[in-house]
């Protein structure tokens, strides 16, 4: 962030926080992130920022995209998907081998997309059905099962789903609405 | 004075393992004035370092040493390496168990006889009756503090339990309650009463549900008579050229061979390390495996017939909140066979948090279909059905090809549903769904069984030597100074959680095995 944006980060925030109640409808993954002219992933709406080591940053802006599309939630914004796929990016940084899977599934994924790639496609449907080809490769079994713990043990994600986590230190549930269930 | 006794003290009693069978074992012989060496794989973790983090705790208690698997059980497909969900620590699975603790029915016991031949079932009536085990049954209650037995009250239903009770009621289900739990609904035994904390899975951190972590094992240990050995894991069992056991080869927390010699061994390491260990302890007396003489060792792997069935509301239900498993329904726990399945089923509640969601609601399943259930998390009840699954020979534990650290053959676990299986699953999941849509789900979910938590039956008691592994005590047909004492004794496993009826046959052995040792025979 320059000083412009850190300076009004706090109004970004605000900005940002509303925006995550109502993701994806108003803008496509394709304009909502955009890559900066030194390589880095940017959505300014939720004011995020990713710096690309390892991977085309178009490759890593696809990966996520990828990501959002195999477990889709509305209300989750995209940097948790980012997160999620961030330890690829760092893997094909320090090794070749991961650097060529990950491109190479992608680069098929922009193939069979056609024109404008993977993440030009307008629908999910028609991306999804692109993954379903796939599906049964290892490369794909291999991003959806890292996705389990990558994006659904992030304790920031799970507010989202009404899952509370810890609660040892707050004295278990007893006082804490256990039994609190009135419509039943 | 902590008892520490010299690895060339041939009178001690040798336990592998310390849960529900090993660790009230090891007490109950060491309150008779035995001494025992309990061997544990795993490492020590106190109830304090317990973690509120289903995929940290997983780490931190899981058994993750490698186990392949085989046939065409789902849990092979989707978790090809990890075939159960137990525990590598001081206390074994009654670290992470939930504490449903429910007596077999007198049926149960006698299936075979009850149940008549069912193609492919390998039926077998236990050496033991009901009757025989009711004043065990009792004590071990009373041990374990389990609530709505011996006057104890019962645990407060949290919201997961008023859905499942108002179901129950809809469907005109008569025996629907919080449970017979191994949870201090009241504070009991110098112990904490239940904070309705909802990570019972994840063990205990106040203490409140019975482990013999800090219940037997302490008990154990204060009267001198029982020295906990964790991170020596057994290798090997030994023998002389009479065939009478004389010791147990160990690994150490550094890697190094250590030998403990023995008047007596009991194998409590759980269903797929007993017979493993029994089959890696072959020779040339026993050619296929220690006490094998049957060829029953490893096999009739039971698992329960289990399954989940998670339901969707329209409004917040906040299921993971207090305990994972205080409720029930005992209604189907009957054996009506005009329901199309020999045996019974009970219907318990269950919670997952949201990581342990997303990888069992349908492992391997992705999309809309998949996020829309786990959008719903936050109104979501849930139940996990456990009934009777019948013993198949061909259901085995087997020494894999693949190698663990010290060079020997890990174990295979070779699963395929019985039909009577498939037909009662599926009956349960129609029942619990119905459960739910007439409280007003708008959407259920059947769940497969997860890795197994239940795992039975792989050195059973028979009174026939050529039938089973143990007889009526879990003393070895083949070999006098060697016991089982987990639940790989079971013979056939009925539809209630295992723990109790484990807990009960090890006070009852105990008994045996001091008596036996008494009289000189052992």
């Amino acid at each position: 962030m320059n000083g412009h944006q850190r300076r009004h980060a706090h109004h970004k925030t605000a900005l940002s926080r509303r925006a995550f109640l109502r993701r994806s409808s108003e803008l496509s993954f394709a304009a909502a992130v955009t890559i900066t002219a030194g390589g880095a992933l940017l959505n300014s709406s939720e004011a995020w920022a990713l710096d690309v080591k390892g991977l085309q940053p178009q490759t890593m802006k696809t990966l996520i995209l990828v990501a959002r599309d195999i477990y889709p939630h509305d209300k989750v914004p995209d940097r948790y998907y980012a997160i999620a796929m961030k330890s690829y990016d760092e893997k094909a940084a320090n090794d070749p081998g991961t650097k060529a899977q990950i491109e190479t599934f992608i680069a098929s994924l922009d193939q069979a997309a056609g024109k404008g790639g993977y993440a030009g496609v307008g629908w999910e449907s028609q991306r999804v059905a692109l993954l379903r080809a796939v599906s049964n490769s290892p490369t794909f079994e291999t991003i959806r099962s890292g996705l389990i713990v990558s994006l659904y043990n992030q304790p920031e994600v799970w507010p989202i789903f009404g899952y509370e986590g810890e609660s040892y230190s707050q004295g278990g549930y007893i006082k804490r609405g256990f039994d609190d269930i009135e419509w039943i | 004075m902590v008892a520490k006794f010299n690895q060339n003290d041939d009178s001690v009693v040798v336990i592998i393992g310390s849960g529900a069978g090993g660790g009230t074992l090891g007490n109950e012989l060491a309150q008779k004035g035995v001494d025992v060496v309990m061997l544990e794989a795993g490492e020590r973790q106190e109830y304090e370092d317990f973690v509120n983090d289903e995929w940290a705790s997983f780490t931190q208690l899981a058994w993750k040493d490698p186990r392949t698997t085989s046939g065409s059980w789902r849990v092979s497909k989707n978790f090809p390496t990890l075939p159960a969900w137990i525990v590598k620590a001081v206390g074994g699975s009654t670290t992470h168990w939930a504490g449903a603790s429910l007596r077999f029915q007198d049926h149960e016991f006698r299936t075979a006889t009850v149940y008549g031949r069912i193609p492919g079932a390998n039926l077998l009536d236990w050496p033991i009756t009901l009757a025989e085990l009711e004043p065990y049954y009792a004590r071990a209650e009373e041990k374990m503090g389990v609530t709505r037995t011996g006057g104890r009250p019962g645990l407060p239903g949290n919201n997961n339990f008023k859905i499942m009770k108002a179901g129950a009621d809809k469907l005109g289900y008569k025996e629907c309650h919080t449970g017979n739990m191994a949870i201090n609904s009241v504070e009991r035994d110098n112990r904490n009463s239940c904070q309705q904390t909802g990570f019972c899975f994840q063990g205990c951190k106040w203490g409140a549900k019975w482990s013999t972590l800090y219940t037997e094992i302490p008990k154990g240990e204060a009267i001198g008579k029982l020295e906990v050995r964790p991170q020596s894991q057994v290798v090997r069992i030994e023998h002389d050229a009479s065939g009478k056991v004389t010791g147990v080869v160990y690994v150490d927390k550094d890697g190094k061979e250590q030998r403990q010699r023995a008047r007596v061994v009991a194998v409590a390491g759980n269903s797929i390390e007993s017979p493993r260990l029994l089959l890696n302890s072959a020779s040339s007396k026993f050619p296929d495996g220690l006490a094998n003489s049957s060829g029953q060792v490893g096999r009739n792997y039971m698992r329960h017939m289990t399954g989940s069935v998670y339901a969707v509301f329209d409004r917040p239900v906040h299921m993971y909140r207090g305990t994972t498993m205080a409720g029930i329904v005992r209604d189907e726990g009957r054996h009506d066979p005009s329901r199309g399945f020999v045996g019974g089923y009970e219907m318990e509640t269950l919670s997952l948090g949201l990581p342990f969601m997303a990888a069992f609601l349908d492992p391997g399943a992705w999309g809309r279909e998949f996020t829309s259930a786990i959008d719903g998390y936050s109104n979501m009840a849930g139940m996990w059905l456990v009934g009777e699954d019948m013993p198949q020979e061909t259901n085995r534990i087997t020494l894999s090809d693949v190698k663990d650290q010290y060079g020997l053959p890990v174990a295979d676990v070779h699963f395929d549903d019985h039909p009577n299986d498939i037909a009662m699953r599926n009956h349960a999941y129609q029942k619990g769904a119905a459960l739910y849509e007439a409280v007003g789900a708008t959407r259920t979910f059947p769940t497969p069984p997860y890795p197994s938590t239940h795992n039975l039956g792989t050195n059973r008691m028979s009174a026939n030597p050529r039938d089973g592994v143990v007889n009526k005590w879990g003393q070895t047909h083949d070999v006098k100074n060697l016991f089982v004492s987990d639940g790989s004794q079971f013979t056939t496993g009925g539809a209630e959680n295992p723990t109790l009826t484990i807990v009960t046959l090890a006070i009852r052995q105990a008994e045996y095995i001091a008596d036996q040792m008494k009289a000189k025979s052992i």
